[in-house]
């Protein structure tokens, strides 16, 4: 049987806070082409390990590996140029510049990488408000990000994170501060989004798991508890009792 | 783009192609008003009076400070309290060479912005590791020993008396020509040419992909380290260039006026450029320039008026100076062309 080397692959990969483990021995891999949701309760985890995987904080022991090779010692920078996106669970956008400005960042930073489509003005600025329209903000691209709702605030970084054009993009809870009616188009998004990128999502709004995910993995109190499809994961005894059992009916 | 024609041709193009013709439109102001700003320092020598003729050659050099400290302050949004020690790196770099070396005032002037460019790349390496209020400790600190090192050596600095240059090695000689640096016209001339150079050149870097990195740190350097640029190379060489700016500030000074003294590297002179910058408007092209005239004038005028107003009481110019400055604070928070940007010209650079 010939191996595909999985997109992302972690080995035992463990991080503490003090006497904490907040993400312990974890074993994960991810295939190109996923989508790929990480659930579980507050606390779990998740959010560490997503840092550990784009480099936000480094890891207390074990190894990453991604498209191949070993990136546990590479600076987060450098991850994002191999193609690691990733979106802050906690808003974090340039409150004080444009939604054109800050999408514009993220644009600039790939075509500097792609000599072919030069870093020009117009090249640059049809890259970003293509992202911009992609997230409905086209019409804010003038608009001090700080001002905008929060909701949009949370586009405007899916924004950034869509223009680098990544091979792995990491959402963080991206549903947060949504209303239905965003979730829904959001969700559209996602797939699309998916044809280019594999996606790896934390979230807790579970209407938005069972929609998009192909495969749920399940994380409590630093380990991975549970992992397979979304009707498997749903009807799990171990994951109801630690997570879905208030959620789920 | 005002009026129906302009709205009509907005409304069929593509919006992204508006975004772009936009910021054309902006350059091509933005370059008219600093060609503007050029031409008004050339004219004005020909018609200011020897007094403020001088002065404002003073003034452009120091601008140039300025300048080197805006790009690290205002741009990069990294506050150093030591600029006086890269200032001083040019004024010792070339006043020494030109004196105790009998170097050419080119070559001084190359080795002055040499000895800036290599003291505030180290400098950087070291004080980098910190930020905020540790990163205006440490600069202060460093500084702090340039100050004391330019008056343990003072057999060839002078010490707080410093050297004065003298005239005749103070000329160029090129083009089969020789300019002598001390006279008025000559000075003006130098001061204006690099004044000019430097600020062209902040004009470019502030527009650049490199510039917009720059404000990009300082408003969020996580974030901007997440969108995969290196932060740390990028803040590196903006406290290199930045050094190196100020260097050649210094370096113009002790060629032009022909002092070098360890005043020049004491903490006032770390402080000076944060004032200018400041009054004048943090992360505005103009705004050093406007801020080193405004407050030469300001401790000028305030001179004049004690000495008119309460001759023989020996009061210090320093307590009208104060109060000027906290009025402007109150109505120009962001500084004069800092508050201007942002009630009126928005596309002010
Ligand atoms: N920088 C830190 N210092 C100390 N403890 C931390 C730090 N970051 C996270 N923790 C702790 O590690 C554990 C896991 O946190 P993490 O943010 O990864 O959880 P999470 O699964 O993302 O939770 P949530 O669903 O609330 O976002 C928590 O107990 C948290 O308090
Ligand atoms: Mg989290």
């Amino acid at each position: 049987m010939a191996a595909v080397t999985p997109l992302l692959e972690t080995s035992v990969l463990s991080r503490s806070f003090g006497g904490l483990r907040a993400v312990d021995a974890v074993n994960f891999s991810l295939e190109s082409g996923e989508i790929r949701a990480i659930i579980g309760p507050n606390g779990a985890g998740k959010t560490t390990f997503v840092s550990l995987v784009c480099g936000r904080i480094p890891p207390t022991s074990g190894a990453i590996r991604f498209a191949g090779e070993d990136i546990t010692m590479l600076p987060a920078h450098r991850r994002v140029r191999r193609g690691i996106a990733y979106t802050f669970q906690i808003t974090s956008v340039y409150a004080n510049l444009t939604a054109f400005d800050n999408v514009a960042l993220a644009v600039q930073r790939r075509l500097l990488d792609e000599p072919q489509e030069k870093a020009s003005r117009p090249a640059l600025a049809a890259a970003t408000m293509d992202a911009l329209e992609r997230l409905g903000l086209a019409e804010r691209a003038d608009t001090i990000a700080g001002t905008l709702s929060y909701g949009h605030q949370r586009l405007l970084e899916v924004a950034m994170g869509l223009a680098l054009k990544p091979r792995l993009l990491i959402l963080d809870e991206p549903t947060q501060g949504l209303s239905d009616g965003e979730i829904d188009n959001f969700i559209g998004l996602v797939r699309d989004m998916a044809r280019d990128s594999t996606v790896l999502l934390i979230e807790h709004n579970m209407p938005v798991v069972m929609a998009l995910a192909g495969r749920i993995t399940v994380f409590d109190a630093g380990r991975i508890l549970a992992e397979g499809a979304p009707e498997v994961i749903r009807a799990d005894p171990a994951v109801q009792q630690a997570y879905l059992g208030t959620a789920a009916t | 783009m005002t009026g129906e024609a302009g709205a009509v041709a907005a409304t069929r193009k593509p919006r992204h192609r508006r975004a772009a013709a936009g910021s054309r439109m902006t350059a091509g102001r933005a370059v008219a008003l600093h060609a503007g700003v050029i031409a008004l320092l050339f004219v004005l020598q020909f018609v200011l009076p020897a007094y403020h003729h001088g002065v404002l050659a003073r003034v452009m050099v120091l601008a140039v400070f300025a300048m080197g400290y805006n790009l690290l302050f205002g741009y990069a949004g990294l506050l150093s309290l030591g600029h006086a020690m890269f200032f001083a790196a040019g004024l010792y770099g070339a006043g020494l060479s030109v004196y105790h070396l009998g170097w050419s005032v080119p070559a001084a002037f190359a080795g002055g912005i040499l000895a800036g460019l290599v003291l505030s790349t180290l400098i950087g390496l070291l004080a980098l590791r910190t930020t905020g209020v540790a990163f205006m400790i440490v600069t202060m600190m460093f500084a702090q020993v340039f100050y004391l090192t330019t008056l343990y050596f003072n057999v060839w600095t002078g010490g707080d008396q410093g050297i004065v240059v003298p005239q005749p090695l103070r000329s160029v000689t090129a083009f089969g020509g020789t300019l002598d640096l001390t006279d008025p016209a000559t000075r003006y001339f130098a001061a204006l040419g690099l004044f000019t150079l430097v600020l062209a050149a902040m004009l470019a870097l502030v527009r650049s992909p490199h510039g917009r990195v720059l404000v990009a740190i300082r408003e969020n350097e996580q974030r901007t380290t997440m969108l995969g640029y290196d932060t740390f190379a990028n803040k590196l060489a903006a406290v290199a260039v930045s050094g190196a700016v100020c260097a050649a500030a210094g370096a113009a000074y002790a060629l032009l006026f022909g002092y070098v003294g360890s005043s020049f590297a004491s903490v006032q002179y770390s402080i000076l450029p944060l004032l200018w910058v400041l009054l004048g408007g943090a992360a505005t092209t103009l705004g050093p320039l406007v801020g080193t005239l405004f407050m030469y004038y300001l401790i000028d005028i305030s001179n004049d008026l004690l000495a008119a107003w309460a001759p023989g009481w020996n009061f210090s110019s320093l307590g009208i100076v104060g109060i000027a400055l906290i009025l402007l604070i109150l109505f120009f928070p962001k500084g004069l062309l800092g508050t201007v940007r942002e009630r009126w010209l928005t596309w002010l650079p």
